[in-house]
């Protein structure tokens, strides 16, 4: 199953090599890593998602809090949580298919910010489906790049 | 706040950290740390290897339950130091490794010496540091110090720019360490331990299983008194060896691939095993569906990333074992209607169970008129000593033999490279016991093979002051490959035959020590005797017989209880 953990551990150099060499030396898989400052420039906040039985999750969230420049570790999956991701595609855009490729982009509320005789550029946010689901509709027009963020994910603020 | 420098510092940190004796090998980007180490009270024993000063560290941290020391140079020093550090990584050894680098300006430059060490040992230290900032350097030495002594212990390597070292810093006040991300959990939660009790109260056929975290966190007296008092039979890991006195009654040995008949059958047929500081390695589980398949599990560790990561555990307790036992015992103190004779009575069908197994397989080895059983020298070794002289290990054949016919009394008197199995361990760390421990006898049961490896350290135990015992238990052979070979492939012995091994009774004297030798059985002891009456180094040279094999065996893969016996 898939799941969505959120790190939180300081902004030391080498931090974040401790994170990745623990997932390649244990060989625990990452399906996307995303990692930025928070609002305290002295801490970042690492969103990964990885796939695993629920013994190899808790491993992971057992390791990943051994590690000392670790703070907090979250398995956001396990409750409420808003995920999103971003992705530039670059898809063909001739005369023929031009009008098609823009209703799609329309649909799925995508934004053009790259125009070429032959090409648009795509902007798309939204959670991992959604990203998957524009591919897909793109594939048979043609895609030339597709540049992904990988997801970030917040829990939801718990309802009174 | 004293001007002083960098080197100043780090001296000055050592001594308030009660340092007193470190292991190391110079090189240009410590030379100031060295020119500091000259003035200072700070004993450093000059090792012939990197390794060996890792190693000896290692010893000295296991003997004595305090942090070891080594300090290394940049690049080739740093990287011989690799192995030591995984090695102290693995059993858990509280140890600080400082090692010098590039200055500043240079790191990143491929310059001479420079290595990326921080980077290398990343994933075999529970921590490590760069000092970039002069003003971060006592701070983060200090650091170093509290993460590798508390919780699960662990190396921490402080790599120390030349620059840095050499720059003037202001002396911080010595404060208490407080790091918002690094909290061991020490105490167990009091709801844990009422579920762990009540479970054994109902436990028909319960067993400890007793791993190194009770000798490294000094509890062998609140597990004895929980054995003794439920009468609950102990079985040990190799690092656990003395965490239970070996000849008591409730005893069973080591269990796992190369543990004793006992251990392993009790293990199997439990209803409740109790697994104290011991982390559930595949040398000890074998075949994971085939592990103490009828019991409940408890698991007491303060590394929560220990419980349930082999084996699925039933009650985990994640707390320091010593402050588990002590709530344990307390427990059975105030609400257990449980005592020594209640116990006794109620466990005596299993305990009965124990004694047949005992009796049906013994640990034993067969006598072959006047050869050298290997057994029956460190059998020899054990009398005559007591039992009670700290016995290191090198890796293979000679640790299982140690391991199996040595009696550990006492805690921290076995020294060996459990987890990571590191040929070449035994030398240095013997080394390092015995400058904590001048009065001890110290004995290094090597083979032939592995005691080659750090060889070049009887070297440093002569300058040193450190006579200690090396006994080669010589078969001309790798032998626990070749016993792998014998049993798994047919007795193809692929690279296992030493053609060429040194005269190590002239090698003895090459280094101005004590060579003896003995060929048949009747020499043993008289060779032990003198040994053990000179304080003199001392190699012991036993021809063993040559294809003598490690029994009780587990075949890697299999379970438990599918053991090849004598």
């Amino acid at each position: 199953m898939k799941h969505t953990i959120s790190v939180l551990l300081q902004n030391k150099p080498g931090a974040l090599s401790r994170v990745t060499g623990l997932f390649s030396g244990r060989g625990f898989n990452i399906e996307s890593l995303c990692v930025a400052e928070t609002q305290d420039s002295k801490t970042s906040c690492l969103t990964l998602t990885t796939r695993g039985n629920d013994l190899i999750i808790e491993q992971i969230t057992k390791q990943l809090h051994k590690l000392i420049d670790v703070i907090k570790v979250t398995d956001i999956s396990e409750g409420e949580f808003v995920e999103r991701e971003m992705v530039l595609i670059r898809v063909k855009a001739e005369a023929s298919t031009r009008a098609e490729v823009l209703r799609i982009i329309d649909i799925f509320r995508g934004k053009v910010v790259d125009v070429s005789p032959t090409t648009y550029a795509v902007e798309l946010t939204g959670p991992e489906t959604k990203i998957n689901a524009i591919i897909d509709m793109l594939s048979p027009i043609g895609i030339k790049e597709i540049v992904r963020t990988g997801t970030i994910a917040m829990a939801r603020a718990p309802k009174k | 706040m004293k001007k002083m420098t960098g080197a100043q510092a780090i001296i000055k940190c050592l001594q308030e950290e009660g340092v007193e004796t470190i292991f190391g090998f110079p090189g240009g980007a410590v030379i100031d740390l060295y020119d500091e180490l000259l003035d200072s009270d700070v004993k450093h024993i000059l090792v012939r290897h990197e390794q060996g000063a890792v190693h000896a560290a290692d010893g000295y941290a296991k003997a004595t339950g305090k942090t070891g020391v080594a300090l290394l140079t940049s690049g080739p020093g740093a990287t011989n130091g690799v192995t030591g550090i995984a090695t102290a990584y693995l059993d858990s050894i509280p140890m600080v490794v400082l090692t010098g680098q590039v200055p500043r300006a240079l790191i990143g430059n491929d310059a001479f010496q420079e290595v990326d060490i921080v980077g290398i040992t990343r994933p075999c230290t529970k921590h490590n540091y760069l000092v970039n900032d002069p003003d971060e350097l006592v701070a983060t030495l200090r650091e170093a110090f509290y993460i590798a002594s508390s919780g699960r212990p662990g190396p921490v390597l402080v790599d120390l720019p030349k620059d840095v070292v050499a720059s003037m810093i202001n002396y911080p006040k010595k404060k208490p360490i407080q790091m918002q991300t690094y909290q061991p959990h020490i105490k167990p939660h009091p709801g844990q331990i009422e579920k762990a009790c009540k479970s054994i109260v109902k436990a028909k056929r319960p067993v400890l299983y007793v791993g190194g975290g009770v000798i490294l966190s000094d509890s062998h007296k609140e597990l004895t008194e929980l054995a003794e008092k439920l009468s609950i039979p102990v079985t040990m890991t190799l690092m656990g060896l003395g965490g239970f006195p070996g000849t008591h009654e409730l005893s069973m040995g080591m269990l796992g691939m190369h543990g004793s008949y006992t251990s392993n059958m009790a293990v199997a047929k439990c209803d409740l095993l109790i697994a104290v500081g011991a982390r559930f390695d595949d040398r000890v589980t074998g075949k994971i569906d085939a592990f103490a398949p009828h019991a409940d599990i408890i698991h007491i560790d303060v590394d929560p990333s220990s419980i349930s990561k082999n084996v699925a555990v039933d009650i985990p307790i994640v707390a320091d074992c010593k402050y588990a036992l002590s709530a344990m015992n307390k427990w059975f103190e105030d609400y257990g209607k449980l005592d020594r004779t209640s116990s006794r009575e109620k466990h005596a069908k299993w305990l009965a169970q124990v004694d047949e197994w005992q009796t049906k397989h013994p640990l034993t080895y067969h006598e072959e008129g006047d050869i050298i059983k290997p057994q029956y020298v460190v059998e020899k070794l054990s009398e005559l000593t007591g039992g009670d002289a700290i016995i290191s290990t090198e890796v293979g054949q000679n640790q299982m033999w140690a391991a199996q016919f040595y009696k550990f009394n006492k805690p921290r008197r076995l020294l060996t490279s459990g987890g990571l199995g590191t040929m070449g361990y035994g030398l240095p760390a013997a080394i390092g016991a015995k400058l904590a421990f001048p009065d001890a006898t110290v004995i290094d049961i090597a083979g032939d093979g592995s005691i080659q490896m750090n060889i070049q350290e009887l070297a440093t135990a002569q300058q040193w002051g450190a006579p200690v015992k090396v006994a080669i238990l010589n078969n001309n052979y790798l032998g626990m490959v070749r016993q792998w070979q014998e049993l798994f492939y047919d007795r193809r012995y692929s690279a296992t035959i030493m053609e060429v091994t040194p005269d190590f009774v002239e090698l003895a004297k090459a280094y101005n020590a004590v060579g003896l030798r003995a060929k048949t059985k009747s020499e043993v002891v008289p060779v032990i005797k003198e040994a053990l009456a000179t304080d003199k180094l001392v190699i012991m040279d036993f021809a063993i017989s040559r294809e003598e094999g490690v029994f009780p065996m587990v075949p890697a893969g299999k379970a438990t209880t599918e053991m090849l016996l004598v």
